[in-house]
């Protein structure tokens, strides 16, 4: 747990629009009650059962499997930081446990709000690849347990927001260029005309923090997996490309509004000497989209995503030692970002990445 | 703005779009920090990635109390009619055997169709090819006897013992 995971380093894939692919699988056993209804020992029972059938699947060698009891509330807060595992199950104690792959790009809770809640992140779009992972493995443990089934319902789930496939698929996106231009509403609107649902964190007014945005489906039942994962990614890659075509349009109208903005947060960043979250996380998505753009070099995005990660509160507690009140952590974010800065150079804008814009900016969306 | 718990000045504002509909919720820092809520960000960054947009609806632990059965329940767990409207969520597997009318009715909406038409779980698809073979064996060892085909037979009785040992080894 000392080192980033796979997904957050962002290696191989181009993940400067699309961060993350996530995909979840909810599973129970059959004839047993749900989690949140079982009696403490069906729970336990439930556990006893699950626990060594996971832990002993092939990709799980090596892999992290605690008792959610044995984890101290920091342990917990910081694989909710990492998107290991939920709030909703980091609050839960005995009865509960967690198994998480070695390089943490699986991970499986056991009785959350499900018997088992499966979970494969990837980074950059790869939904399908993340999916197959993830069915595979889910093979494996059907092997093994009886999964609560219905010809006609698919996998039961405690709630019946997740029935059928039991799948939730979803990917973070970084969309600096059309929050700036003004036509993230439209964007999201569209998405969310299709059946999609997007989830953004909103400061105060309209301005978004950090300009990330996740698009995820909404229904389970009534479609193969196949079906959902394409529309998804159909329509996630179209809004990559509005956020590209808008990136080259903002460069082409006014480089000097564009790398004013990145200057002014690399500047707070590389100074900064107390930061709350919410600035500091506005800062590098402008940095990030430098990363993108040529201003700053390319491996300013995966330096980006680590920070994202590691300014988060239980991240911050952990790299401190003790137990940190909200205006010592403001300070000791400062100076990690300040370090991590240290070698880069500030934006320059001859070194804008000549690109060959594309025109087509209407499109499926039905955007005009 | 003011705070959607106690009316004072609100300090942590969170938006989000599920369903065509923006959902604000405006907290000053003691209801947030009561909330879990102690930094919006660090929240909100996570909850973004894992949440599924039934944050905050309904807990998701229900402590099971000994219901005092009104109306229907599911045989199996217990269950009632009035635990499903309450929380909208079921207690087992077999509840929705129960509930079946209900169900119909809560899915409707909720999702593209009713009928699930994606992955079906392994072993339960070899379980059931093995069931219908045993039905077919068998319906013919009942010919072969009837027959007085008693060689044919007991090939058949071999093959059937076969596919019972199998089942009971996969089927808990
Ligand atoms: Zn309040
Ligand atoms: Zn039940």
């Amino acid at each position: 747990m000392k080192h980033p995971a796979d997904w957050m380093t962002g290696k191989g894939a181009d993940n400067a629009v699309v961060l993350t692919s996530r995909i979840r699988l909810a599973r129970n056993l059959a004839n047993v009650p749900f989690p949140g209804w079982a009696k403490k020992g069906q729970r336990q029972e439930v556990l006893e059962e699950l626990l060594p059938c996971v832990e002993a699947l092939d990709c799980m060698k090596d892999g992290f499997s605690k008792p959610l009891e044995s984890l101290s509330s920091v342990q917990k807060q910081v694989m909710v930081e990492r998107h290991l595992i939920s709030r909703e199950h980091a609050a839960r104690g005995e009865g509960s446990a967690v198994v998480i792959e070695r390089r943490q790009s699986i991970s499986v809770m056991i009785n959350e709000e499900d018997h088992l809640r499966m979970q494969s992140i990837r980074p950059g779009l790869d939904l399908t690849a993340a999916y197959e992972t993830l069915s595979e493995f889910d093979d494996e443990v059907a092997g093994a347990v009886e999964y609560a089934f219905d010809p006609a319902l698919g996998y039961l789930t405690t709630c019946p927001t997740n029935l059928g496939t039991g799948m939730r698929a979803s990917s973070m996106l970084h969309l600096p260029a059309l929050v700036i231009s003004d036509q993230i509403g439209q964007v999201l609107q569209a998405v969310n005309k299709i059946g999609l649902a997007v989830r953004g964190i909103f400061g105060e007014g309209t301005e978004s923090l950090g300009n990330l945005f996740q698009i995820s489906n909404q229904s389970t039942l009534g479609e193969s997996e196949a079906t959902i994962l394409r529309r998804l990614e159909r329509v996630i890659a179209q809004v990559a490309k509005h956020e590209r075509n808008a990136r080259e349009k903002l460069l082409e109208d006014d480089p000097d509004m564009v790398c004013d903005k990145i200057g002014r947060g690399y500047g707070v960043l590389k100074h900064a000497w107390i930061i709350d979250s919410k600035e500091a996380l506005n800062h590098l998505s402008l940095l990030r989209l430098g990363g993108d753009l040529g201003f700053l070099p390319g491996e300013t995005v995966a330096l980006c995503d680590e920070l994202l990660m590691e300014i988060q509160p239980a991240h911050l507690q952990v790299h401190n030692g003790s137990k940190l009140s909200p205006e010592e952590r403001d300070a000791i974010r400062a100076e990690i970002i300040r370090s991590r800065l240290q070698t880069l150079q500030p934006p320059d804008i001859r070194f804008i990445k000549k690109t060959g814009g594309e025109d087509d900016t209407s499109p499926d969306l039905g955007i005009a | 703005m003011d705070c959607d718990k106690c009316g004072k000045p609100a300090k942590v504002h969170l938006t989000q779009l599920v369903g065509g509909q923006v959902k604000k919720v405006a907290l000053c820092n003691e209801c947030a920090a009561q909330s879990g809520v102690t930094d919006p960000t660090g929240f909100a960054l996570a909850d973004m990635l894992l949440g599924d947009g039934t944050v905050g609806k309904t807990p998701s632990v229900l402590p099971p109390k000994p219901s005092v059965s009104k109306g229907r329940s599911c045989p199996e767990c217990g269950f009632t009619l009035e635990d499903l409207k309450r929380i909208r969520r079921f207690g087992c597997g077999n509840c929705y055997v129960a509930f079946r009318d209900e169900v119909n009715d809560m899915i409707r909406g909720m999702h593209k169709g009713a009928t699930h038409c994606g992955k079906v779980p392994d072993g339960l698809m070899e379980m059931r090819q093995r069931k219908l073979r045993l039905t077919e064996l068998r319906e013919r060892l009942d010919h072969a006897i009837s027959a007085e085909n008693y060689e044919e037979a007991a090939g058949l009785r071999d093959e059937i013992r076969q596919i019972e040992v199998a089942l009971e080894e996969t089927e808990p």
